[in-house]
Formats: structure tokens, sequence, C-alpha cells
């Protein structure tokens, strides 16, 4: 059972290492959206730094979204989903293993790179930290969450749009506790409560995510 | 082994085929025949587990398979209509991923072993090769799966030259010679005797 989460993590990061370009869009995206608020906005220290967090956080949703369609679309079109389908573990093992390389490929890359972005907000560097962590614990949320969506709107047409609207609702409470951790963090106070809301959605959601990307591929795949 | 009892399909509104019953046992060989659109994927879909039948069941040893599911797997290869390879990736790579999530442990000298039956070199990424290489990348892994009792093959002849043709009706009799089942959709005869022949008419 494993064996089969290791083949597909490795058959994915594979993939993406083959195919540079698509990871690095994602991530150049999250770059671009979250550097033209400062300069649509011009420099004002103390107003970039009060929308920071939620800029950066609703960054991190948008780019997450943009790779999410892609996610099971190409092993559709070209018959090797159907195969894992057919395959000897369970499927929620396999799918939980597609989603696990997704996030390592799109959503560890903004965990990286995001004191840059804050950088640009001068943002105290005592938060870096806290916006790191933020990050780490919900980008994995956003992956597992988004996956259900882009399982269940595989193979139908503007299923891109489709899943924006399935999906960014249910980002919400990720968005209101992730940037709220570092919002309270920057008042001087402990984010240590919505860090935790933040790994109990994570737990959860990798918990019972797999299960129902599952059930909502086999129903789409049919 | 596998058992089809009154299966119906209905696909976008349209009966494709109702009250179809077969039983295939072990060294026995089911050719799918008809015309485009007259149901042979679905049939072949619905025989591995892909898609539920709107009546009637699918058993395999007499139990049906939707409550076998990942046990079933174990027993059968399926090779659908797109030659499922991954064109960043190697003939070789494409092989051996595909080995590993059907719960087989292959060495990778078999490997580029059963690719070389199949004149590939299994270094060059699949996106080089033609639509006849691709579908001999996808059809190597029959010649390691022997020991996998039921093989579903949708539409395998599609895309190959005689020699490719030759080749892969060498490891279907092998595999009906050793006792295993094979079922496969074609529309035209392949000039290989088969036990049983369903035949889709398009309603």
């Amino acid at each position: 059972m494993l064996d089969a989460a290791r083949t597909v993590v490795f058959r994915d990061l594979l993939l993406a290492l083959r195919r540079r370009s698509d990871v690095a869009t994602a991530l150049l995206f999250f770059l671009i959206v979250a550097s033209l608020f400062p300069l649509g906005i011009g420099a004002e220290p103390n107003l970039l730094r009060a929308i920071a967090p939620g800029v950066i956080w609703v960054a991190a949703l948008l780019s997450s979204m943009l790779s999410l369609s892609r996610l099971f679309a190409a092993d559709h079109a070209d018959g090797t989903l159907e195969q894992m389908l057919l395959g000897v573990s369970p499927l929620g093992v396999v799918a939980g293993a597609k989603v696990l390389a997704h996030w390592l490929v799109s959503g560890l890359p903004l965990v990286v790179i995001a004191p840059v972005i804050a950088l640009q907000y001068d943002l105290p560097q005592s938060l870096y930290g806290t916006l790191a962590l933020s990050l780490l614990l919900g980008t994995p949320v956003l992956s597992f969450v988004g996956a259900i969506g882009a399982a269940l709107t595989l193979g139908l047409r503007g299923g891109g749009v489709l899943l924006a609207l399935l999906v960014l609702p249910l980002y919400v409470p990720v968005l209101i506790f992730g940037a709220g951790s570092v919002d309270m963090a920057s008042a001087g106070l402990a984010p240590d409560g919505q860090l935790l809301l933040l790994a109990a959605l994570l737990v959860v959601s990798a918990a019972f995510a797999p299960w129902a990307i599952a059930a909502a591929l086999r129903i789409s795949t049919e | 082994m596998l058992e089809a009892a009154g299966l119906e399909c209905v696909r976008q509104q349209r009966v494709l085929f109702a009250g179809l019953s077969f039983a295939l046992g072990g060294g026995e060989m089911l050719r799918v025949a008809g015309a485009n659109g007259s149901g042979k994927t679905s049939l072949l879909r619905i025989l591995c587990g892909l898609l539920a039948p709107q009546a009637g069941e699918v058993r395999w040893q007499g139990a049906p398979i939707q409550g076998l599911r990942e046990e079933y797997a174990r027993h059968l290869v399926y090779l659908g209509h797109a030659p499922a390879v991954k064109d960043d990736l190697t003939a070789a790579e494409n092989l051996a991923i595909a080995c590993r999530l059907a719960g087989l442990r292959t060495a990778a000298e078999s490997i580029s072993e059963a690719l070389a039956r199949f004149g590939l070199s299994g270094a060059a990424l699949v996106k080089r090769l033609s639509q006849g290489q691709r579908r001999r990348a996808a059809l190597a892994r029959l010649a390691l799966s022997a020991s996998t009792p039921l093989w579903l093959l949708d539409e395998p002849f599609t895309a190959l030259d005689t020699a490719g043709v030759a080749m892969l009706r060498g490891l279907i009799e092998a595999h009906i010679g050793r006792g295993g089942a094979v079922v496969y959709s074609t529309h035209q005869d392949p000039g290989m005797a088969a036990t049983r022949v369903v035949e889709l008419v398009v309603a």
C-alpha cells in the first residue's frame, strides 16, 4: 500500500521535474499577484503592513487554485488515471499521494518564498516565522480540499471556472485562520490558537479528503 | 472465472445493450465485436469495474466485483482505449510505474526485456514515439503479466504493424495456453479462434 503511495509521489515529482514550466507558472503567479498590491497602493508602509497577511494568503489561495485543475485532468486524458483506479491499493491512498505530490510542488515553494513577499510589505521580521508556519499548515489543506473539487469537476466543460466557484468558498476558514494568525502576532498576541485550528483543519482534511477524492474520481470517470 | 449476468448499459439516454450474459472460464477467449459506437468500450469498462452497469452484474469467481474492488484488481489487467503512458516519462519508467501500481514486483532487467520484445529501447521519452510505438509501450505490460489470470484489452490491435499484431497474438495465445482468460474488442477479425464472440449491434 505504501509502495503504491511512494510510486505515485515519485511519479508526480518526476513529471513536475520534466515539466518545470508548469510549476514555475503557479509560483510566478503568486509572486506577481502579491507584488501588484504594493505597486498599486504606493509607499504607505502602515497600510501595507496592515493588509500584508490577507493579501499574501489570498494570493496563495489563487495560486493553489491555478494548478489544481491539472491535478487529475492530464492523467484522465492519457488513461493513466484509469490504471490508478484499477490499482491494487485503495484509491484513497493513491489520491492522498497525488495530493501530497501536488503540495510538494505547488504549496511548499510558497512557504519558502513568503518571506520575500513579506519584505515588499515591510512586515517586521518577527512575523516571518508565524507567516511561514501558517502557510506550512494551511497550504496542504488547500491542496486536499481543492483536490476534491478537481476530482468532481473532472472532464466537465468549463470545469476550471466551476472548480473555482466550488472550492474558493471552502477555502474561507483556512484564509481566516491563516491571515488571522499573522494579524494576532503583529498585534503582539500569541497566534497559537489560530495555528492550532489550522493544524486541526489539516488533520481532518488529511484524514477524510482522500476518501472523498476517491469517491469523486469514481463518479466522474464513469 | 468471469461471469456476466443480464448486463444493461445506457449511455446518453441510449440503450447500448441489454440482457447481455456470458461466462468465461480459464483458457478461453472472448472477442467483443461490433461497429463504432456499439458499446464495446463500455462493455469492457463494465467488466473491469470502471463503469457500473444499469442492470445486471459482473461476477469474478462467483462474487460480484463491486464488493471485491482491489481484490479483483489484483487478478486483472485492463488496457484501455488510451495507451495510458505518460508523454514526459520514458517507456521503461511508464512500465515500471504501471507494474508497481498493479502490485507486480518487477526487476529492471525484465522491464527492459519486455520492451525489447516489442522493439523498444525504453530510454526515449514517450512523446518522441509514434502512435504504434506508444501502443507497443502499453502492450509490453502484458509480457510481464503472465501470472495475472484475466486480460481485458480494448482495441489492442489499433495502430500496430503486422509484426506488432503477430507479437500480440503470440502473447494472447500463450496466455490462453497457460489457462488465462482474455477478453478483447476489435472491429476487424484478427484471425484468432475465439472461444466466444459477443457481437454488439448499434441500436
